[in-house]
């Protein structure tokens, strides 16, 4: 599958300050690493449950947390690790999390598709395709009801693009002029389905006019791009009320999840894409255009290695929950009762 | 007191607590320009303005997750459904979003938010919006559930409602919000999960809510005529259940008929009945008995609806059975 026009248009590059990609190298680097140590740990058998690798979308959700100002929130989906690495949630909490610790970032309660932390401005994993949308829309909502004054960024893959909860959600944002953004990483396939076996058009934002959203698209295969196109989307919705629709063309270079293969794409496909990978193309600007010795890089890498393996140490030296906490987190005062040392209450036993 | 219909004391609730809180408002379908499908929300707009009336296009799954998220960033949504048979296409928000959010995000955010409307069959309008909801809506948990049946209990429960920091399901009744009573001018809240005797007796034991309590009063007025003193128990909260009230009635009764809207497989009627025989097995001296709909699906013709939904005729049948009254 190749990628529309976007491919030939050129990167902008003003401000490539080489300090600034290293940087942004790093953060996309410790995303990718995050995943494969969790991979790892998947393969080890030591976490379980479902794991969908954010592998290839790094600059995405690294682009995302430099636009972030105070009060702003990120709703996304189940593929939701690199948002939280990004907003800078601590790793070993996150990695926690997907060991069912009791110092994982909700404690346990959601795992891989449930992360959510809201003094990052993570307004949460969601795993019911679309279903986040309105969510999101409900954020915005309150938003301009406030005069906060943020603006929500919403994510969703390309594969939510059909379902009812999100044109709900998107045609209310628009109708009400809601401070938001919806951001399709479009990564070709939504499971195993490519796009066009799931819809009839090539360009998912052919559908912003009918929502009177603005609308922007691109191939994510440079970190600064992507920085500089979506802080414009971001500052007409905060600044114009603008909501807007943007499709970013991206891939995933592992399976849906853990136990998918990836058989429906071709070797050659990936190859393809792998050529287009931000972090791929940082490092190889950093070597190239910026003269970054090998051992620096290496230097970079082995600290990010560090920071994984001391997440993963943590996480596997966690405590699990204790047992009473299953009974948390439902109601209110259930919670201020156990807080209390009351015995729960289950209705029905 | 003044009389109030039932659509006037949950106007006056809404009211009172926009007045109070800057963050609740109203949205939904009609609830502002057109005053409400069915009248609740008259004049609010006027009062408040489209920003806290927020009238919305047809799509349940929408506002019901915009209110979920505004619910999340501090306000607190009363979503009207027109009637509960379209939250259907909304359950989504409600089952993996309002009920979850705060368990799954571990306590991190709250979710003060009311779902209301009316539920159960009206008069003639066939299956797709006759629905009774409640065994949907307590069959999990994240959620607390209300159903109503006078104007007095309308208006402090779903102020209560509305103060609560918990997602609430708050039902109503097409054919109630007529219905007059009494409703003190000063303000006051009823607690969710108290049930109310609506008549005392000490014969046989009738639980119900909502469109039932009218049946179950009106079938305790047929028994009394052979001598049997109903004791009628209106749930007002169906999620947490009385049990308190419900055992210490069956103790005294021993025995329990349940009078209903709803279908009589699973859900909340099994659920309580399961209670009883649980919870007071030793005091039983009679089956529990279930007065609801006919596991059919409702039809419009009106002498087929009336055959389908529990009459006072048949509630009264149930009662004086287990009363072992000879019918």
């Amino acid at each position: 599958m190749s990628p529309p026009s976007a491919e030939t248009s050129p990167a902008p590059v003003a401000g490539r300050d080489p300090d600034e990609l290293r940087r942004l190298y790093t953060q996309m680097l410790r995303i990718r690493r995050f995943e494969e140590a969790a991979a790892r740990a998947y393969t080890q058998g030591k976490i379980s449950g479902f794991l969908h690798l954010y592998i290839g979308q790094e600059a995405i959700a690294v682009s995302t947390a430099e636009l972030m100002k105070p009060g702003d929130r990120v709703v996304t989906t189940y593929r939701d690790h690199g948002f939280a690495v990004a907003l800078g949630c601590d790793t070993g909490a996150c990695m926690a999390e997907l060991y069912g610790k009791k110092t994982g970032l909700v404690g346990g309660n959601g795992g891989s598709m449930h992360f959510f932390a809201k003094d990052h401005g993570l307004w949460g994993g969601y795993a019911i395709v679309g279903g986040h949308v309105p969510v999101a829309a409900g954020h915005a909502f309150a938003s301009k009801y406030l005069g906060d004054g943020a603006v929500t960024l919403c994510f969703l893959g390309e594969g939510a693009m059909h379902i009812g909860a999100t044109h709900e959600g998107m045609h209310l944002a628009g109708l009400w002029r809601l401070p938001i953004v919806f951001v399709i990483e479009n990564n070709q396939y939504a499971m195993g389905t490519p796009l066009r076996r799931q819809t009839a058009v090539d360009d998912l934002t052919v559908r912003a006019p009918s929502y009177r959203l603005t609308s922007d698209r691109w191939v994510v295969r440079d970190v600064f791009e992507t920085r500089a196109r979506l802080a414009k989307a971001i500052d007409r919705a905060r600044n114009d009320e603008q909501p807007g629709l943007v499709e970013l063309l991206t891939y995933r270079f592992r399976g849906h999840s853990m136990s998918d293969p990836g058989k429906y794409r071709t070797k050659d496909e990936v190859e393809q894409w792998k050529e287009r990978d931000p972090l791929f193309r940082a490092e190889a600007e950093l070597r190239g255009q910026h003269g970054m010795s090998e051992e620096d890089l290496e230097a970079i890498d082995e600290t990010v290695w560090g920071e994984m393996d001391d997440a993963v140490r943590f996480a596997e030296q966690s405590p699990h929950p204790e047992p009473e906490h299953r009974f948390l987190g439902h109601l209110v005062e259930d919670d201020l009762a156990a807080a209390a040392g009351h015995e729960p209450v289950q209705e029905g036993n | 007191m003044p009389l109030l219909q039932i659509r006037e004391a949950l106007r006056a609730a809404i009211d009172e607590e926009m007045g109070r809180d800057d963050r609740v408002f109203v949205m939904g379908e009609e609830v502002g320009y057109y005053d409400g499908a069915y009248k609740v929300t008259e004049g609010l707009l006027k009062k408040y303005g489209e920003k806290r009336v927020v009238d919305t296009p047809i799509a349940e799954a929408g506002f019901a997750g915009v209110g979920v998220g505004a619910a999340m960033a501090g306000l607190r949504p009363i979503i009207e459904f027109m009637t509960f048979n379209f939250s259907a296409v909304a359950f989504d928000q409600i089952l993996n979003n309002a009920a979850k959010l705060r368990h799954l995000s571990n306590g991190q955010f709250t979710l003060p938010i009311v779902f209301r409307g009316p539920n159960a069959a009206a008069h003639m309008l066939s299956s797709t919006h006759s629905q009774a909801f409640e065994s949907f809506y307590c069959g999990f948990p994240g959620v607390k559930v209300i159903s109503v049946a006078t104007p007095y209990d309308a208006k402090g429960l779903l102020k209560s409602a509305i103060r609560d920091d918990n997602p609430v399901i708050f039902f109503e009744s097409e054919v109630m919000y007529s219905v007059k009573g009494e409703v003190p001018d000063e303000e006051y809240l009823i607690p969710i999960g108290k049930a109310d005797i609506k008549r005392p007796g000490d014969d046989v034991t009738v639980i119900t809510w909502g469109q039932g309590v009218a049946v179950a009063l009106a079938a305790a007025q047929l028994c009394e005529a052979d001598g049997l003193q109903c004791e009628v128990i209106d749930l007002r909260t169906l999620r947490p259940l009385d049990d308190e009230a419900v055992l210490t009635s069956v103790r005294k009764t021993n025995r329990a008929v349940l009078v209903y809207h709803g279908w009589p497989y699973g859900g909340t009627g099994a659920e309580i009945s399961d209670r009883i025989q649980r919870l007071a097995f030793d005091h039983l001296d009679a089956p529990v008995e279930r007065v609801c709909y006919e596991d059919v699906n409702m039809p419009y013709a009106e002498n087929l609806e009336n055959l389908v939904i529990p009459s006072p005729e048949r509630a009264a049948e149930a009662i004086k059975r287990i009363a072992y009254v000879r019918v």
